[in-house]
């Protein structure tokens, strides 16, 4: 059982990782707007604009 | 003299030379309306950035300094078909952001902690009765401190201060046993480990932070999202002056650019912007916004003039001076006094924690002689004293309201109803009369033509064309009765009198009776309705007269119906004239009304009513009213109520019907029942798991299921008032 002493700071390692990410996407303002962030997933910008390079 | 918008005001200066602005925007709907914004602002030259809020429907747009002009933004979005307004980001919108954002983190990490000790105690519950060494469930306990000590001293901040700010002020609130509970749990969980015991509580601490975090985050962001309406709907009415930059220069500036000093002008039939003084011209204004009165008041240099009144005949150049005069002192005098006078209300969730939080210390202590007395040892007593303590923390009580609250105002948002003080939901559920101003409130804020149907519709179509050309009040009802919205060329305004024009070769007017020639038809009009004002319209020998008044409210009848079906008493008191007020009363078959008050007439008449018991709802929008808003037990206002009114009114309702009020009510009552009802629920949990505790069978794993399934049980309850509220909206 001796794998316990680094396989449990290991997993804590890693959700502290998960913390840090969720605290920088809090104070990048990601929760600003949570209705906005849906359709902007969904938008075309990047295709369109990718489009228009090739056509250009 | 026309002026150009000014916009300085508004724009922030950012590092790197960059411009920013924001925009409260009309008209966003989804994400296309976003996509579409953005990518036409983005392609304007020197903008570097648009962003599109779509939660709150705000646009900020930031540019090269000096590189364009704001007004610039605003028309490429009118082109677009959206109504952009300058928005000032307020300071204490910004507090409150902060304060979100600190809630969210700690809930974070109170998450983050709880999910990772649990994890462990998992482990720790089932290797107690299976093969675990004493070695390993002691590694488990002392990670789990390792978690559990910063987590809950990060975490549970805003409840550590509040219990102290509490206690500083000798009060009990719900965070005092909270924090009591947490700081003892712990202490008694890191001795628990050092003596190598079997159970610790760490897992119990960070679950029961997490809980209460949700529920408090849930309530801020709900409350967050209503004052951003509510901000925005400010930044809408894009309330602008005309200001005299120079002698015989004047720019039009939004209102917060104002300073006392300024001197502004008001042309005829605008609404007067600032409280002052009158240096030049004299003028008839309407005051009934600021003192019910309908009647017109004939004014001159050094009267002075309050923000809401209508300018009706003259133009008039204003000094703005902190707001002063005989009627304004009155109005603050009565309103600090009735502000001090109020009992504070105490919130439902505070009133159990004064009955609880007693209780619970009372029982822990009980239980630690008791045991000592049946010849327990010191350690089991106390041991056991504070396995009470935790178990009775009250996490489904810290849940039974914010979570029904938080369901209840989103509910009167869909309606619209905006909250300005939090507790005025469980205020609104326990009116039981209902105190209404007249006019403004029953009636609509602006006149409108009451004789229409007798009018030829292209007769009504032409003069609503022609009334398009001016601003007096008395023609925009003519043009909104007609739905007019293509304007006559060459129309001309003759000030304080009408306007004419030739069409087809034959002169048409609109205006004053005497200005049209239609004394005659004006005087058979005045006979039937004694308080309409006249505005009469002569087309070659076609003379007609509209009579224009203020008109009740499109369901006000409904409304007061539905109200009396509530159980609700009515009752109207109002600063106008007696006729005009029996009228709108028989209307309404309200029996009990009061005609003349003044302010101090009406918070003697709330006065009245509450020393008989009665909890009031005043609902008023008149400068007047502010006083008679604070006195009440609980008040609401339409939002096109003067900026006094609004601040004293513990909730706003939007648009031009009154159902708003009568939902705001039915919603309350609902809530209330519900938050009752949930801590009903907390009281039953607690009635079970105590005497579990005080015999001494809570162990963690006792302790998490009662305190996670109460939880659950009084957010599942809470929903179902959602489900409720729905219905009702």
């Amino acid at each position: 059982m001796e794998v316990l002493v680094y396989l449990v700071p290991l997993a804590l390692a890693l959700g502290l990782l998960g913390l840090a990410a969720f605290m920088w996407s809090l104070r990048t303002g990601q929760f600003e707007d949570m209705d906005g962030a849906a359709w902007r997933a969904i938008g075309n910008d990047d295709i369109e604009q990718r489009s228009t390079d090739v056509r250009d | 003299m026309s002026a150009t918008l000014d916009l300085s005001h508004f724009v922030r200066h950012m590092d790197g030379d960059i411009a920013r602005m924001d925009f409260a925007v009309e008209g966003i709907a989804c994400g296309g309306c976003m996509a579409k914004i953005e990518r036409t602002l983005q392609a304007v030259p020197n903008v570097t950035r648009a962003r599109v809020n779509l939660a709150n429907r705000r646009l900020a747009v930031e540019w090269k300094e000096g590189a364009i002009d704001p007004r610039r933004v605003i028309d490429r979005l009118a082109e677009l078909g959206y109504r952009a307004y300058p928005f000032d980001v307020a300071r204490a919108e910004d507090d409150s952001a902060q304060e979100t954002k600190l809630l969210l983190r700690c809930l974070a990490v109170a998450a983050f902690a709880a999910m990772n000790i649990m994890l462990l105690s998992v482990s720790v519950w089932s290797g107690n009765v299976s093969d675990m060494t004493a070695e390993q469930r002691d590694f488990f306990h002392w990670v789990s401190a390792l978690i559990a000590l910063p987590a809950a001293a990060y975490a549970g901040r805003p409840f550590y201060r509040s219990a102290l700010r509490a206690l500083a002020a000798r009060r009990l609130n719900m965070d005092v046993p909270i924090t009591l509970g947490i700081v003892l749990a712990l202490g008694m969980s890191v001795v628990e480990t050092f003596n190598r015991a079997e159970h610790a509580y760490f897992d119990s601490v960070l679950m029961l932070l997490a809980f209460l975090l949700a529920g408090r985050f849930l309530d801020r962001n709900m409350r967050r999202r209503t004052q951003a309406a509510a901000s925005n709907l400010a930044a809408l009415k894009a309330e602008t002056a005309v200001k005299f930059v120079a002698p015989e220069e004047i720019c039009e500036v939004p209102i917060s650019a104002i300073r006392p000093g300024d001197i502004v002008l008001v042309h005829a039939g605008e609404r007067v912007c600032v409280d002052g003084v009158v240096v030049v011209g004299r003028s008839e204004v309407d005051q009934s916004l600021v003192t019910g009165e309908t009647a017109p008041a004939a004014i001159g240099k050094g009267s002075q003039v309050y923000a809401g009144t209508l300018n009706l005949t003259g133009t008039l150049q204003v000094r703005v001076e902190a707001a002063r005069g005989t009627l304004l002192d009155e109005v603050m005098r009565l309103l600090e006094r009735a502000i001090e006078g109020r009992s504070r209300y105490v919130r439902l969730a505070d009133r159990a924690a004064r009955l609880y939080a007693p209780v619970v210390h009372l029982a822990a202590l009980v239980t630690l002689f008791g045991w000592m007395a049946m010849g327990a040892t010191w350690h089991d007593a106390i041991v056991t004293a504070i396995a009470v303590l935790i178990i009775t923390c009250p996490c489904a009580l810290g849940l039974a309201v914010p979570a029904v609250q938080v369901a209840a105002s989103g509910a009167l948002f869909r309606s619209g109803v905006l909250l300005n003080a939090g507790d005025a939901i469980e205020r609104l559920g326990d009116a039981d009369v209902v105190v209404f101003d007249k006019t403004g409130t029953l009636t609509l804020p602006e006149p409108v033509v009451v004789n229409a149907g007798q009018i030829p519709p292209d007769v009504l179509a032409l003069a609503g064309r022609l009334a398009l050309a001016s601003r007096h009040p008395l023609a925009a009802a003519v043009a909104q009765a007609a739905g007019a919205r293509i304007p006559i060329d060459g129309t001309i305004e003759e000030p304080g009198q009408g306007v004419r024009a030739v069409i087809d070769g034959v002169e048409t007017r609109l205006g004053k009776p005497e200005f049209c020639g239609a004394e005659r038809e004006a005087r058979v009009c005045v006979t039937a309705d004694a308080e309409a004002s006249m505005i009469a319209f002569v087309h070659g020998t076609q003379r007609h007269v509209f009579a224009v008044r203020q008109a009740l409210r499109a369901d006000a009848y409904a409304a007061i119906d539905r109200l009396r079906a509530l159980g609700l008493a009515i009752e109207i008191l109002s600063g106008d004239r007696e006729p005009a007020v029996a009228r709108v009363a028989l209307a309404l078959a309200v029996v009990s009304y009061r005609a003349g008050m003044t302010p101090a007439d009406k918070i003697a008449r709330i006065a009245e009513l509450r020393r008989e018991g009665r909890s009031v709802l005043m609902v008023g929008d008149g400068l007047n009213d502010a006083p008679a808003l604070a006195a009440a037990d609980v008040s609401l206002s339409p939002v096109t109520a003067v900026h006094l009114t609004q601040a004293a009114a513990d909730a706003v309702f939007l648009g031009d019907r009154l159902a708003p009020a009568v939902a705001a009510l039915e919603i309350s009552r609902c809530a209330k029942h519900i938050m009752r009802e949930n801590l009903w629920l907390a009281l039953v949990y607690n009635a079970v798991a105590v005497p579990i505790a005080v015999l001494g069978f809570a162990t963690p794993l006792i302790a998490a299921l009662a305190m996670s399934g109460s939880s659950l049980l009084v957010t599942a309850n809470a929903l179902r008032a959602r489900a409720a509220v729905v219905e009702k909206a």
